[in-house]
């Protein structure tokens, strides 16, 4: 009886607590892997937020608001994601943060909309900083996501254009994860391949089991048995780490053309013997040459998380045109931050970017990063790290790609 | 051709990988009747150990102490954890090492970090040793293979040619009898879990770098030495041997066919472009552990060697 009676106290307190702090504080809930094999991935997402949440609490919060950040752990798999969505929906959080895996994001969307419509007044929003199946602001374009990293297709784009200007290569070898996300990948390398170099063969297309492969020494042989030039990989996590140095390892020579090259571990991986060879698409990287602020804002969060390097820059965009869209809507309700988000530009340490009108697409400057041992400022307490030249900057504008998204909006 | 020379030495190695981990989970099992949840924490222990000594001295300092390291700690749990809980019977050893697997994930979280961490393979080793195909060979996978051979052969020896063998091997079947022979049984049951330990943290060793080491490698790893010490047969060193054998060469050669399941299953009417008839052999590759065991369950229960019914 003691036992009920303490239980019913602690949950009044627990309920009070939290409906005190609703009041005060907007909270975003980050639903994404915080262990096993993309666990590195997601907590190094999570810091980001969290840093980002300081930052921008110190500069007044979003809306006059402290922003909070609920960190929720999905274990990369949807079903766990709804759960730990109406966990967040209950705790009266209103909206979201997720990025690491299209699979998961594609369930959020499907749930945050029929929630939306149920739920009037009640709305949610889902702000996506790394999912990039293109499908979400193409057919499955939803008023509710938002996307603040260049999709599958946009970085496929600047990925194939590298390749069009290098003669030498000759065979391509497409390898990716076995999920939404790499069968996008894998799509568009062939699709822009065939339209950019159609002289190039294909000599491999394959998808491999998400998080499963332990040693990838089979795959890579027999990309080498295949002849291939160039390997074109849309990898993250471990499975980019553990592919990588099994490339290394066997003495594949060629370039490597990632997404996620940057991925937390793929760096020590590689080691000194990577350098030059592997490239990565992204929307920054520590050695470019950027703002006396933007360098204290990557300086503050290497001190406050030692373990991590700065990497998701999309996370600090986001937050920073949220405060915005807060702003210039004059309320912090998903819906009028939704609507003020739309078509909103926003001056950032890289260039402008643009939350596309019609699609929820962010269009942001990329940079194609070569790993180095030039640097200024390495990875994971390495003397390697990620740089671009002049050329390697592709404008905001450059990215943008048609849409076939029919945008639904509410009255 | 390069196809099957390359699927059967990374086979036979990856093999010999999951044997060396699967013995010592044998020997526990079949010896103490404890299925030990914990034991590929051990084999992640193992490589954590070795990472630690190897960047304060050398490879091959690691290679000799991190296993007797791994297998202190074993013998430790064994003394001061199992045999307490010993009493309670199995359900409560069977969650004990449940409760001890997460224990040493969340202790290794705390003192290593979260992330891979930078244990790499010795200077001495890292070189080509040949090339075949257009691909390099490593040396430290040739290696590998020595290692565990050495260590098959070692363990063959102290089984089935040493005074400590014959004694193992009576207290697997008759504990009683053993102690009443006037051995300490209790202290063989502490020696083997060591041993086991150990085993699984020389794994670790030669795995942890020729893999990655993090902390997610001992939940990566888990359930399939549960699958050859399972399809093996419980007690059989030499069931674990063959269980761990095919397990690596299918997986390895399953990666390696380039085909789908039209290629295979065309002459039925299967086209390429159907549902089924899509799906990839490669693709197929992580799921034949727990393939295997379920059609061994269903065909074999007691696994290719075992002597005992689960």
């Amino acid at each position: 009886m003691k036992l009920v009676k303490s239980a019913a106290l602690a949950a009044a307190i627990a309920f009070v607590s939290t409906a005190g702090a609703s009041a005060e504080s907007l909270k975003i809930a980050f639903i994404d892997p915080l262990s096993g094999p993309f666990g590195p991935s997601g907590q190094a997402g999570l810091n980001e937020w969290n840093y980002a949440a300081a930052q921008i609490n110190a500069k007044g919060g979003v809306g006059g608001q402290e922003v909070e950040i609920i960190g929720l752990d999905n274990k990369v798999n949807p079903k766990e994601s709804l759960v730990q969505l109406q966990k967040a929906i209950d705790q009266g959080v209103r909206f979201i943060a997720q990025g690491n895996g299209s699979s998961v994001a594609s369930a959020l969307i499907d749930a945050i909309e029929k929630h939306n419509k149920r739920n009037p007044g009640q709305e949610v929003l889902f702000i996506n900083y790394a999912a990039v199946d293109p499908a979400f602001t193409n057919e499955r374009c939803n008023f509710w996501h938002f996307r603040f990293d260049a999709d599958a297709d946009m970085k496929m784009e600047a990925v194939t254009d590298w390749v069009k200007g290098q003669d030498s290569i000759k065979k391509v070898y497409i390898i990716g994860q076995d999920y939404s996300f790499g069968k996008a990948v894998a799509a568009a390398a062939v699709k822009n391949l065939g339209e950019k170099r159609p002289d190039i063969e294909i000599v491999g297309n394959e998808l491999h089991p998400l998080g499963k492969v332990k040693d990838f020494t089979p795959y890579i042989q027999k990309i080498i048995s295949s002849g291939a030039d160039a390997i074109i990989t849309g990898n993250w996590g471990a499975d980019m780490v553990l592919m990588i140095k099994a490339a290394i390892d066997s003495g594949y020579k060629g370039p490597i053309l990632t997404y996620y090259g940057g991925s937390k571990g793929a760096a020590t991986a590689m080691g000194a013997a990577a350098v030059g060879q592997v490239k990565a698409i992204v929307e920054h990287n520590t050695n470019l040459q950027l703002s006396d602020a933007q360098t204290a804002y990557v300086d503050g969060y290497e001190a406050a998380y030692p373990e991590d390097n700065y990497y998701y820059h999309r996370i600090h965009n986001a937050m920073n045109m949220l405060a915005m869209a807060a702003d210039k809507a004059g309320s912090t309700e998903p819906k009028a931050i939704a609507f003020a988000l739309e078509g909103m530009t926003y001056e950032g340490p890289t260039g402008t970017l643009t939350m596309r009108e019609d699609n929820h697409q962010i269009l942001q400057p990329l940079f194609m990063s070569t790993f180095s041992d030039n640097v200024t400022r390495g990875v994971e307490k390495l003397p390697l790290g990620w740089v671009s030249g002049d050329a390697d900057r592709i404008e905001a504008d450059a990215t943008r790609t048609e849409t076939t998204c029919k945008m639904e909006r509410p009255s | 051709m390069e196809t099957i020379v390359f699927s059967l030495l990374n086979g036979v190695i990856y093999g010999l990988l999951l044997f060396m981990l699967s013995s010592g989970l044998t020997l526990i099992f079949s010896m103490m009747g404890v299925l030990n949840f914990a034991h590929a924490s051990f084999y992640m222990l193992g490589a954590y150990f070795a990472y630690t000594i190897s960047d304060a001295s050398s490879f091959w300092l690691a290679l000799v102490f991190a296993p007797i390291l791994v297998g202190l700690v074993g013998a430790a749990v064994e003394r001061w954890g199992l045999r307490t809980v010993h009493v309670n019977g199995h359900v409560a050893e069977l969650l004990f090492t449940f409760g001890l697997a997460y224990l040493i994930d969340e202790v290794v979280k705390i003192i290593w970090g979260r992330n891979a961490v930078d244990y790499q393979i010795p200077e001495l080793l890292d070189f080509p040793l040949f090339e075949l195909f257009g691909a390099q060979y490593p040396a430290y996978r040739i290696f590998t293979l020595f290692v565990a051979l050495a260590m098959l052969v070692a363990l063959w020896f102290i089984l089935n040619r040493t005074r400590a063998g014959l004694i193992i091997q009576a207290a697997l079947s008759h504990p009683h009898m053993v102690g009443h022979l006037g051995h300490n049984v209790p202290r063989i049951f502490m020696t083997v879990f060591g041993v086991g330990c150990a085993l699984a943290g020389l794994a670790g060793v030669i795995g942890g770098n020729y893999l990655v080491t993090d902390p997610a490698m001992a939940v990566q790893m888990g359930p399939i030495v549960f699958v050859v010490v399972v399809v093996g047969g419980l007690g059989s060193l030499m069931g674990a041997f063959l269980a761990a054998m095919l397990l690596g060469l299918l997986q390895t050669f399953a990666v390696a066919i380039d085909a789908n399941f039209a290629d295979m299953f065309g002459w039925l009417g299967l086209s390429p472009t159907s549902e089924v008839g899509r799906i990839s052999i490669a693709s197929l590759a992580p799921m034949i552990p727990f393939l295997m065991l379920v059609l061994i369950l269903m065909v074999r229960p007691r696994g290719l060697l075992g002597d005992r019914e689960l």
